[in-house]
């Protein structure tokens, strides 16, 4: 076996992540910790300033509901979410958020984030729950205040977190290796809060040369959060509810700032708006598709079907958006410049602070945006359950959030604690509480780590590790790099061997199968139980071949992993899809063999993996708001 | 060929104890090649353009030419990253130049208080009330269905 150390670290509460979830779960768990006399551990694949999906920064704070100052209530947001997921919600987690989500906000601006105001003071609003940011260094500041409540030492970066620790069926703890030096490390802990993330790169992407990396999800979270919770055999949820944003085309720079701040319309390559010219499909998704704003994956839905038709290329108007700004400035030809600089400089810090190779694309082309219109596009498919998607572990709700009908089904004990007791799942982690983007990710980490010392506390047998299941991980995880120095010089070129498979070519087998099977961008995002019963087929041999992964170093080492991880993110996926009889969402996906909603699949399609068997469960969606 | 690093500039950070841009890279795609003690993009496919390697370099020796499949060559995007604000130049192909200054941040570097400023509303390890709350929230109390 690899030569390597063996580092235990033995704490109370371990974070494993680094990103909005996990910075907003290190303020939280440092405070409580320290009054109860517990250490707390946080340990991510990079570094935390610049870890997760907000490495780049952000142009806007997605959620923020307003509550101090009545610009809405939880109602309004429960609302808002419920139909933007045709229903299939937990209200429970989306208030338990939103209660606190303004909370992690106006943290944000005294840490140091630059949000927006207007003259009176006021947040200036992007949309009815966005705020405009001055982003750039969005994550840098929230990661701050989380180094700062639980100081370096009890910070480990550049470790990749591989599987759970399991003592039977409790988890107690987690391991991984180091990606810098040759060190396995063993993290033994009481409680453990999953923040690791969504998953790319599970669909192929419309980019397979350079622009690979150029998914509109960053290309470092890899499904390690579905990974870890399933293999710990936690209950998951929404496994289906994929998200696919559409945004501008192949650099997917966000198209936020144009729809909502300058108003501007989508059309067809005739000049037809599909929001218009198929109004009569929303009557099809009834009562979602009477709702404004109209759910996202519907609004995809009336864009695919020109797509379909061979109506596109589809474009932003935005020269169009601009004209009809200047039109209000008629009058006025000194106040219509400052105002077009001003919209200038907005649209390009929109894509400089979150998605600068849309800078870059614009530059190249000369898009002179007030002349020529842009192109946009539907992405590939994303798990990402803190977004539009909802893909995440089954948690508990909080007690006092529960109707006397929802209480039996959705609490059991600790607010977001999965059906693992001791496993606390935050922001991309925990499913069915869509929505809750940047800073509901934040609060919920909060929420869940607060919740996880008290499980601490509770609980405070020392965990007890059996060293067989220690030796045996070691030697699993480390297996790829054996397999190559077994191997390697055989060939005269080491990237082709009969005897083993690079992380790289087993990923692109995985993004086949699933774009070809399961309704990826080539398949227009439709498939039917036989084409996903096919793509199961196959999957079966890519799982065999995942003994046969090899590693020449430790970052390929991190690259085999990251793709295991993917290929069980692929398989709840699938599974899931093939569970649920009907097509909800008809934008993210079409099961083309039972092409309508049907009622009796308002519900969630759950599924656990349980002594090497898929369990699926149906379970009921019961709504809390009717007694709010 | 997403991030690259410019060969005369790179000095391999060798004042430092590790290199910034390995340091920094969230995919881990930033490699020193100590032989030349020059750094590399190990995985140029694998790149998100994030820009975290080109801000942080003391020596500006990284840049970004766009992602060759899509993007038409002669573009640049280069920001210069400041304690409280970043400026950034944008050339187009056709040679225009834009620039454009935004602040990044509103407190002094390392100075973020966990707290905020906020008291502690409870002392119930129980209570859904948050550490900060209900002082951070702005309102009495944190709204329940009771
Ligand atoms: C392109 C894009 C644009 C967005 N725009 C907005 C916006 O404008 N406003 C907004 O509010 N929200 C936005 N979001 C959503 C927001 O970024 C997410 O909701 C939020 O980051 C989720 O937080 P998280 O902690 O779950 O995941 P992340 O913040 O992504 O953190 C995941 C963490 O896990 C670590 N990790 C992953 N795997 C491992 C492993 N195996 N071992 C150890 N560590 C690991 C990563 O390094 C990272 O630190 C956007 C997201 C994307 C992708
Ligand atoms: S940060 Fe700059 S100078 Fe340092 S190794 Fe990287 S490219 Fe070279
Ligand atoms: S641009 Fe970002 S992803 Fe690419 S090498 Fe630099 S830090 Fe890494």
């Amino acid at each position: 076996m690899a030569d390597f150390q063996t580092k235990e670290v033995s704490t109370d509460l371990l974070i494993i992540g680094g990103g909005m979830a996990a910075c907003g779960a290190a303020v939280e768990a440092a405070y409580w910790a320290k009054k109860n006399g517990l250490k707390v551990t946080l340990v991510d694949k990079a570094a935390v300033d610049r870890s997760g999906a907000v490495a780049m920064g952000l142009s806007a704070i997605n959620q923020y509901v307003g509550l101090k100052d009545g610009e809405n209530t939880m109602r309004d947001y429960l609302d808002y979410v419920r139909n933007d997921l045709m229903g299939i919600t937990r209200e429970d987690l989306v208030a338990s958020i939103a209660r606190h989500v303004d909370s992690s906000v106006h943290l944000f601006e005294k840490w140091g984030l630059p949000i927006w105001t207007d003259e009176e003071g006021k947040y200036v609003h992007e949309g009815r729950w966005q705020l405009m940011i001055n982003g750039e260094s969005y994550k840098v500041v929230v990661a701050e205040a989380a180094k700062n409540a639980l100081g370096m030492d009890n910070i480990y970066e550049r470790i990749f977190i591989t599987e759970p620790l399991m003592n039977g069926d409790k988890c107690v703890g987690a391991v991984g290796f180091s990606v810098r030096e040759n060190v396995f490390y063993v993290f033994k802990a009481k409680s453990v809060l999953v923040a690791l993330g969504g998953a790319v790169h599970v669909f192929k992407p419309r980019s397979s040369g350079e622009g690979l990396g150029r998914a509109w999800y960053p290309p470092w979270n890899s499904g390690s959060s579905a990974y870890f919770t399933l293999k710990a055999g936690c209950e998951m949820t929404c496994q289906e509810v994929r998200f696919i944003p559409v945004r501008f085309k192949d650099a997917y720079g966000p198209v936020g700032a144009w729809f909502l701040l300058f108003k501007s319309r989508a059309t067809n390559g005739l000049d037809e708006n599909y929001m218009q010219t198929r109004a009569d499909e929303l009557q099809n998704w009834q009562p979602y598709g009477k709702v404004k704003p109209v759910p996202a994956n519907l609004r995809n839905w009336l864009m695919l079907l020109d797509v379909m038709e061979g109506k596109g290329p589809i474009f932003m108007r935005t020269e169009e958006a601009i004209a009809n700004i200047a039109d209000k400035y008629k009058e006025d030809p000194k106040g219509y410049k400052k105002k077009m600089k001003e919209l200038e400089s907005e649209a390009w810090e929109d894509f400089l602070d979150m998605t600068i190779s849309q800078a870059i694309l614009w530059a190249g082309m000369n898009v002179a945006p007030e002349e020529a219109k842009s192109e946009i596009a539907a992405a590939e498919p994303y798990f990402i359950g803190s977004h539009s998607g909802a893909s995440g572990a089954w948690v508990s709700g909080p007690e006092d959030l529960q109707t006397p009908e929802t209480k039996d089904e959705y609490f059991w004990g600790y607010a977001h604690m999965a059906t693992v007791p001791g496993i606390f799942c935050a922001g991309d982690a925990s499913g069915a509480s869509s929505h809750k983007f940047s800073s509901g990710s934040h609060a919920e980490g909060r929420i869940a780590a607060k919740a996880a010392i008290a499980y601490c506390v509770d609980n405070p047998a020392e965990p007890t590790v059996d060293q067989s299941v220690v030796d045996d991980l070691k030697a699993k995880i480390l297996a790829p790099l054996d397999t190559f120095a077994k191997h390697k010089g055989y060939s005269s070129d080491d990237t082709i061997h009969p005897e083993y498979i690079l992380p790289k070519m087993f990923m692109f087998r995985l993004q086949k199968i699933m774009d070809e099977y399961a309704g990826g961008v080539s398949s227009q995002f439709k498939t039917s139980k036989a084409l996903l019963e096919r793509g199961l087929y196959l999957l079966d041999f890519l799982r065999e071949d995942a003994e046969k992964l090899a590693a020449p170093d430790l970052h390929e080492l991190m690259r085999c992993w990251e793709n295991v991880h993917r290929m069980w993110q692929a398989e709840a996926h699938i599974r899931t899809i093939l569970f649920r009889q009907e097509t909800r969402w008809p934008g993210y996906y079409f099961r083309s063999d039972t092409p309508g909603m049907k009622d009796d699949w308002l519900a969630f399609a759950n599924c656990t993996w349980k002594n090497g068997e898929w369990v699926m469960t149906k379970r009921p969606v019961k709504y809390i708001h009717e007694s709010m | 060929m997403p991030s690259f690093v410019i060969n005369e500039k790179c000095d391999g950070c060798k004042a430092l104890d590790k290199t910034a841009c390995q340091h920094i890279c969230p995919n881990d795609l930033m490699v020193l090649d100590k032989d030349l003690m020059k750094a590399y993009n190990c995985e140029p496919e694998m790149c998100w353009e994030c820009y975290n390697c080109v801000k942080i370099c003391p020596t500006q020796a990284v840049e970004v030419r766009g992602y060759a499949d899509f993007v038409p060559l002669g573009a640049a995007v280069t920001p210069l990253r400041g304690t409280d604000s970043i400026m950034w130049t944008v050339k187009f192909r056709n040679g225009t130049l834009k620039r454009f200054k935004f602040p990044i941040r509103t407190t002094e570097e390392g100075k973020a208080v966990p707290d905020g400023g906020f008291d502690t509303g409870t002392e119930d390890l129980k209570s859904p009330v948050l550490f900060t709350e209900p002082g951070s929230s702005g309102m009495d109390s944190i709204p329940s269905l009771k």
